[in-house]
């Protein structure tokens, strides 16, 4: 049994029922209509983000994707920037200009949500290769999904890592779906992504990624062995994505009682509750006050970024560069 | 003739040319939909909506859901025409050019002159473009002018259900690669389609309306943008003629020029950021071969040199209106 204290289990909880209530209240709140654009929910991954992030320092990077509201609370992003910026308000993390898709926050080591399926393996590399020069034990992770696997800048950037022995991690969230199309036939064998990670000569680890604890001890050894210096590594977690690709998605692609299935059997937090109340770590009454202080926290940024200013339309090309222009 | 939108009149198109010829193949992500899932093939039907029944109606080899791997679609799309099919592929949003690019500008698009003539390249990439629905940075862009600039490809805009049935079957029949721009806001747009065989041919212009005051030059959505200023302007007795230029490349100079040596004034309506946009190149255009005809400087309306941002009223800024061509077309005419 994993050696976590109280209070590092609590705070794990505390970030994935935040994910949680995060994910489940902009389900409602996108039914409004007040946000626009295109909103994917991390709901039912939260292991993954949290397992992964609950291990790094604010100088480790990570690189995300579409579906990056999870792994940028898990590094630390402000939930309140993050809802106004969602909202498309001046006072968003990155001033509205991001919206769901492309949050970012440079401060914790969160270097963007990404639009681009495959846009973000190659940055990871990066970072990676600038931590190798820093020489600190700092890494460079990517999130993907099943589906960013495909991409060629996914293989190049794996490639490049193995042979510049870069200290970059390739996390593959394998939720079996990429937009309607199902694993099993896009990547053409249903949870094997760690082996095409190996055959670019890396080390590869697998977890459950519906399970905290499991997500947590592999990775734990995973990075040990990439912060030591042996070069990249990738891990692929076998997870589930609780909501449709997109906010409005009919998923007809579903089976029957797929979904009720999932959220029975698959439930990342009910299976962290029933592990850490089984071994006597917490006690229920402690989670419990934390998912009230969260939804107060939820009710609370929701209501703010309702209420919140747009940018100044004179503003739009601002930010374009840096330096003069 | 029989009333339809846009998005209707692309999908029968496709289903009838693809009867009429078994050499055009479908590929793109999610054009099927539903592969490998306990729903099954076409649980969704291609997530625009213009690719339903494809598959169940010609198989597998013929309509193919591809991988996320925009490269390998577009270099896909360029091998099998050079085998002599007719591929047909989906770039779900024409950002992704960006992913695909050099499959698109090396490849496809140089094969016909690189190889002394000796081969054509006859591959459709139907893309989904344009602003004003909050989808950001990179999944917004109307990237027509980029690819108006590369020699070899052939680029292709419709704004109405007819010239999306006429210029789509044009672009299957034809032997060179063509770029077909879907605007996501214009897939509803209503309007009476011919029946039977019918092509637009590339290179000619519509006409959408002639009042003999001011040149206005639009494509894409911005066509309807004009459109909306045009009432408005005649409202006041002021007459625009309104040309849509339907494709960029090739594009119709003569009924660029033939209007402003009319009017003098040309105002460009442009979906892009100002430098190297449709709108430079179309200024440029008259400056150079209609100067004598001006009585006004060239009005380009387009976004900033900026991304387009999230934000909605970011964005509203970001595009040109009916307000802000309405602005010009009276700027225009002010200018003594
Ligand atoms: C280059 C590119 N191609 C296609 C898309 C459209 N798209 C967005 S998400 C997605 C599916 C991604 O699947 P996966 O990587 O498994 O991530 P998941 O959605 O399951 O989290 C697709 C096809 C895109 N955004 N970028
Ligand atoms: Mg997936």
């Amino acid at each position: 049994m994993l050696q976590l204290g109280h209070d590092q289990l609590l705070g794990a909880y505390r970030r994935m029922s935040t994910i949680r209530a995060f994910e489940e209240r902009l389900h409602e709140e996108i039914k409004t209509g007040e946000i626009g654009g295109f909103t994917h929910l991390y709901c039912g991954q939260e292991a993954v983000a949290v397992g992964i992030c609950d291990q790094l320092t604010v100088e480790d990077k990570i690189v995300s994707t579409h579906r990056g509201h999870g792994h940028c609370i898990a590094k630390g992003c402000d939930v309140r920037g993050m809802m106004l910026e969602i909202y498309g308000r001046a006072e968003g993390l990155c001033k509205g200009r991001a919206g769901s898709m492309h949050i970012a926050d440079l401060d914790v080591g969160m270097l963007g949500a990404n639009g681009i399926v495959g846009g973000g393996a190659p940055q990871a590399v990066g970072a990676a290769l600038a931590a190798k020069m820093d020489g600190k034990g700092r890494v460079g992770i990517a999130f993907s999904g099943d589906g960013a696997c495909n991409q060629g800048t996914t293989f190049e950037a794996m490639n490049m890592a193995v042979v510049t022995k870069a200290p970059a991690i390739f996390v593959f969230e394998n939720n079996h779906y990429s937009e309607h199309t199902g694993v099993e036939y896009a990547v053409g064998t249903s949870l094997d992504i760690a082996s095409r990670a190996e055959a670019f000569g890396m080390k590869v680890w697998r977890a459950n990624g519906c399970d905290f604890f499991d997500t947590y001890e592999q990775f734990r050894d995973l990075l040990e062995y990439v912060r030591a210096g042996h070069g990249p590594a990738a891990i692929e977690l076998d997870t589930e994505r609780f909501y449709g690709h997109f906010e409005g998605d009919p998923q007809r692609y579903r089976g029957p009682g797929e979904l009720d299935r999932i959220r029975d059997e698959r439930d990342c937090l009910k299976a962290f509750r029933k592990t850490v109340t089984e071994a006597g770590l917490l006690a229920e009454a402690e989670m419990d006050a934390i998912d009230a202080e969260v939804h107060a926290l939820i009710d609370a940024v929701v209501a703010e970024a309702r209420a919140a200013a747009d940018p100044d339309p004179a503003t739009v090309a601002d930010d374009v560069y840096a330096e003069y222009y | 003739m029989a009333v339809m939108n846009i998005r209707e009149a692309i999908l029968r198109t496709l289903h009838a040319e693809m009867e009429r010829d078994p050499d055009i193949l479908v590929l793109g992500e999610d054009v099927v939909g539903g592969n490998g899932t306990a729903g099954g093939p076409e649980a969704i039907g291609g997530i625009w909506g213009t690719t339903s029944g494809l598959w169940e109606k010609f198989g597998p080899n013929r309509v193919i859901d591809t991988p996320i791997s925009e490269s390998a679609i577009i270099g896909a799309a360029a091998g099998a025409a050079l085998a002599g099919k007719r591929p047909v592929a989906e770039l779900m949003f024409a950002d992704f050019v960006g992913v695909s690019l050099d499959q698109l500008w090396n490849q496809m698009a140089k094969f016909r002159y690189m190889f002394g003539g000796k081969t054509k390249c006859p591959a459709v990439v139907r893309m989904v473009y344009g602003a004003g629905m909050q989808t950001a940075a990179q999944h917004s862009q109307s990237v027509y002018a980029l690819l108006t600039a590369m020699p070899g490809l052939k680029v292709v805009l419709p704004t109405t259900p007819a010239d999306a049935k006429g210029l789509l079957t044009e672009a299957l029949r034809g032997d060179d690669p063509v770029m077909f721009f879907e605007h996501k806001a214009l897939y509803g747009v209503k309007g009476e389609v011919p029946d039977g065989d019918y092509r637009v041919p590339f290179g000619q212009a519509r006409m959408v309306r002639e009042g003999g005051d001011v040149t206005v030059v639009a494509c894409g959505r911005m066509v309807n943008f004009s459109e909306k200023a045009a009432d408005k302007l005649a409202a006041d007795g002021i007459g625009v003629d309104l040309i849509d230029l339907r494709t960029t490349s090739p594009m119709d100079e003569d009924a660029i020029l033939d209007s402003v040596e009319q009017t003098g004034r040309l105002v460009v309506v442009d979906e892009s950021p100002p430098r190297c946009s449709l709108a430079a190149d179309i200024s440029a255009l008259v400056a150079t071969r209609a100067f004598t005809s001006l009585k006004a400087p060239p009005e380009m309306v387009t976004g900033p040199h900026a991304p387009i941002p999230f934000s909605r009223g970011l964005e509203r800024a970001w595009l040109p209106s009916p307000v802000t061509i309405e602005s010009a077309v009276r700027r225009t005419l002010a200018f003594r």
